[in-house]
């Protein structure tokens, strides 16, 4: 597959490791904001590739982890519901509510289907005229184009069988309650490349500024996330903070306009609960109020139950970068990908995950991730 | 109830068939240490019907091909059928003639079976359960506990083509490129590698799971430590499309019609040149193997990536999902 | 977020405003794929696909980039790496 299969040769990926470890001088703590990065970081085995100095924190980008319990709950209700097609992204089906998640309420004879698009959901309300088709609609910017589409598409269809169960999130906001935590140890950052391929960067230049952190927007290849790693590396020992764009065959300065034009129009800026990390002003995405009717927060009129994530789970620290999934308490013993409490363990690109499969490693030399805890 | 089971056990009929009793008497042909092998699997597809095969071909094949992991040259199976209220007869009778044709193909007999109706809501329109007997020859052990380290792991061929046609069935996952299931027989490259005296240790059908789990069983049963080179391993390109597109990994796509063979090093070149004779196995190759247990890697799987590096296989939790990031 | 593969449109076809879509190849997968946030993409055009949409066009020569700044970066490296031809 090309712009895809060159980005991960052997050689070049060796070559990328040797130039990183003749560039650091000393210990630089960064963090890959979104989870398919860090998806490709476990796959790719990138960190057995990095010099000692580096450490990887795994960020909040990934809706699995940050869809918080009230939104979960809101969408196992409407699944539940008579009538009602529930359709979600495969990603979702197993993150915990209070009380199990949609593959639980599936196998107990709701109608939960898994689509690729936001449009199947659409084509499936046209096609079950007497159905409710609700679709959940989570994600960061890059998914919100597609969600503004299909709502759209509804609105001129003249649907009145279809809704979005809404739990947009954006990342600045969520890169800033990082950076501004006490606790905060993240030194750079690897930017989203497909949520900047949507909304540009230019909103970072702010951050990088004022916190005095270098921000590289970077792809999801072994190729991109090592050359993005260098840059960044490169930046903090040359003491410069920057926004570098290491994902331009993708990625813009300013974005895709028609996708923003498309994102306006439906939605608008509103605060949002992120699991662990509570409410941040300004940080998600509601319908706006021509759209209402396409809400299925006010089309089945829910409320907030404000019940919480399991007082056991630190994934808020987690995400932030503030701790390690080993020091948790829970790590490994009650919770685990079987049976997860909080999100993190969810999903391979969740930080405890990811820690959870690297708990034994080959310590061929590279024994980093099996100290990793012990070297804090 | 009484005619449905007339109908189908009539269009099933082998010789042992023509008794109509309520189970089947058979004549074993076992000869000196021979032995009966004996597997039963269920079949809960959905959908029933999909691009290159369907429930009954499955429930076969399925059967068929656990007895010839046990080195067993498949003889006789049974074929339970539990039937939703309401399913269209011609769906069962096209399930039937599959059953049929497949057991044909596999030169096997369907000598016994059952059927069941239950109330409309407690079914997925069909269930099928077929259990199998076949005769292992004396001498033949196969099995994990014969694994050493230093032997040579051995695939069938290509990844994945099952999970994905499944999972191209589904809404709004359809492909133009039509992705069909490799649901094969594979007794006969089998029976072939042990007729022909190649000393194999141990053998395990990919279904469910895919080449992740079958490899993660056998490190576990033997506490050895199993290493696989990504780059071995063949993805047709559309498979590897498909699975980039839903975010999903190879190792774990379904197959039903692929296996791996564990077999000690010098006999490695041997066992694939008389693999490769055969169309189910054409691309049979070396894809690992296995390495002494050490206390941190025993019971692993560990892939050498593409880019060199090394990580491990882990368990899946559940069905690997489609995903968007 | 995240999953976005690359694709070449092989066909374009002009459904509405909110749906002109394309045949897009995926390294010998066809599926067809929603272009409305793509209106210079042509057909040739490598696109990123995400949950069945394409948000961007694959700049080609931003493509090279990646390995030419490596050459650039690491010319010492004695082994000789070839940048792989255009097309294809």
């Amino acid at each position: 597959m090309r712009f895809l299969e060159e980005y991960r040769d052997r050689r070049w990926a060796q070559r990328y490791a040797r130039l990183i470890a003749r560039t650091v001088t000393r210990p630089w703590t960064l963090m890959e904001v979104c989870g398919g990065q860090t998806h490709a970081i476990v796959r790719f085995g990138i960190d057995e590739l990095l010099p000692d100095e580096i450490t990887l924190v795994h960020g909040p980008g990934c809706p699995v982890c940050v869809t918080p319990v009230e939104i979960l709950d809101k969408a196992l209700y409407l699944a539940a519901q008579p009538g009602v097609i529930f359709c979600s992204f495969g990603d979702m089906l197993r993150v915990p509510g209070s009380q199990g998640d949609l593959l639980r309420v599936k196998a107990q004879g709701a109608d939960v289907r898994i689509v690729y698009s936001p449009l199947d959901a659409v084509r499936l309300a046209q096609r079950y005229p007497d159905r409710e088709v609700v679709f959940f609609a989570v994600g960061f910017e890059t998914t919100a184009p597609a969600n503004a589409l299909a709502v759209r598409q509804a609105h001129a269809l003249g649907l009145k069988n279809f809704s979005l169960l809404v739990a947009h999130v954006l990342v600045p906001p969520a890169m800033e309650a990082i950076l501004r935590s006490p606790a905060n140890r993240v030194q750079g950052f690897l930017a989203a490349g497909h949520v900047c391929t949507v909304m540009g960067y230019e909103e970072y230049r702010p951050l990088a500024r004022r916190y005095r952190v270098p921000i590289v927007v970077t792809g999801f290849e072994p190729l991109d996330l090592l050359q993005g790693i260098y840059l960044c590396v490169r930046q903090l020992e040359e003491e410069r903070f920057e926004v570098e764009n290491q994902y331009a065959r993708s990625v813009r300065p300013k974005g895709n306009r028609e996708a923003q034009r498309l994102i306006r129009e439906v939605f608008e800026v509103v605060p949002r609960k992120w699991r662990g990390m509570g409410e941040l002003p300004r940080s998600g995405l509601g319908l706006r109020a021509p759209y209402r009717q396409y809400d299925a927060e006010h089309k089945f009129a829910l409320y907030s139950s404000g019940s919480d994530e399991p007082e056991d789970c630190i994934a808020g620290l987690v995400l932030q970068g503030i701790k390690k999934p080993p020091d948790c308490p829970a790590f490994g013993t009650r919770c685990t990908p079987e049976h997860p409490l909080g999100a993190p363990m969810v999903s391979s690109e969740g930080a405890c995950a990811a820690y959870y499969r690297y708990r034994r490693r080959p310590s061929e030399g590279h024994g980093r991730r099996e100290e990793v805890s012990a070297s804090e | 109830m009484g005619r449905l089971l007339e109908g189908i056990v009539s269009a099933l009929g082998g010789p042992p068939l023509e008794h109509r009793h309520d189970g089947a008497v058979l004549a074993l042909p076992l000869e000196g240490g021979d032995r009966a092998a004996f597997t039963t699997d269920s079949y809960v597809v959905s959908p029933l019907f999909f691009p290159g095969g369907d429930i009954g071909k499955l429930a076969v094949y399925g059967t068929v091909n656990d007895l010839a992991m046990c080195g067993a040259r498949p003889a006789y199976l049974s074929v339970g059928m539990i039937l939703e209220e309401g399913l269209p007869w011609e769906t069962l009778e096209r399930v039937v003639e599959s059953l049929r044709e497949a057991a044909d193909r596999a030169g096997v007999y369907i000598v016994t079976g059952d059927t069941k109706v239950v109330d409309k809501g407690k079914g997925d329109g069909l269930f099928l359960n077929t259990a199998g007997l076949g005769i292992v020859p004396s001498g033949v052990e196969v099995r994990p506990s014969e694994v050493r380290p230093g032997d040579v792991v051995l695939l069938s061929g290509d990844l994945g083509r099952h999970g994905i046609a499944i999972l191209a069935t589904r809404e709004g996952l359809e492909f133009e490129t039509a992705i069909e299931s490799d649901c094969a027989p594979l007794h006969e490259p089998v029976l072939r590698l042990l007729a022909e005296g190649v000393e194999v240790h141990c053998m395990r059908d990919l279904t469910r799971g895919g080449l992740a789990s079958a490899l993660l069983e056998i490190a576990q049963s033997t506490q050895l430590h199993i290493e696989i080179e990504e780059t071995a391993i063949p993805v047709r390109p559309e498979v590897q499309a498909a699975c980039e597109l839903l975010g999903l990994d190879p190792l774990y796509v379904a197959n039903e019609g692929r296996w791996v063979t564990f077999v000690p090093e010098g006999e490695a070149e041997r066992a694939l040149t008389l693999l490769r004779d055969y169309p189910v196995s054409a691309e049979a190759c070396a894809i690992g193997r296995v390495l002494p247990a050490s206390e941190a890697l025993g019971g692993l799987v560990t892939l050498r990536t593409a880019i060199g590096t090394t990580r491990t296989v882990d368990w899946l939790s559940g069905e690997q999902l489609p995903r968007i990031c | 977020m995240c999953l976005a593969v690359p694709g070449r449109i092989v066909e374009l076809q002009e459904e509405g405003p909110l749906a002109r879509q394309g045949r897009v190849d995926f390294g010998g997968l066809v599926k067809t794929v929603n272009l409305t946030l793509v209106p210079e993409a042509r057909v040739g055009d490598y696109v990123l696909v995400h949950v069945g949409i394409a948000i961007s066009v694959v700049d080609e020569r931003e493509a090279r980039r990646v390995l030419e700044f490596l050459q650039q970066e690491a010319p010492e490296d004695l082994e000789e790496l070839r940048i792989p031809e255009e097309g294809g």
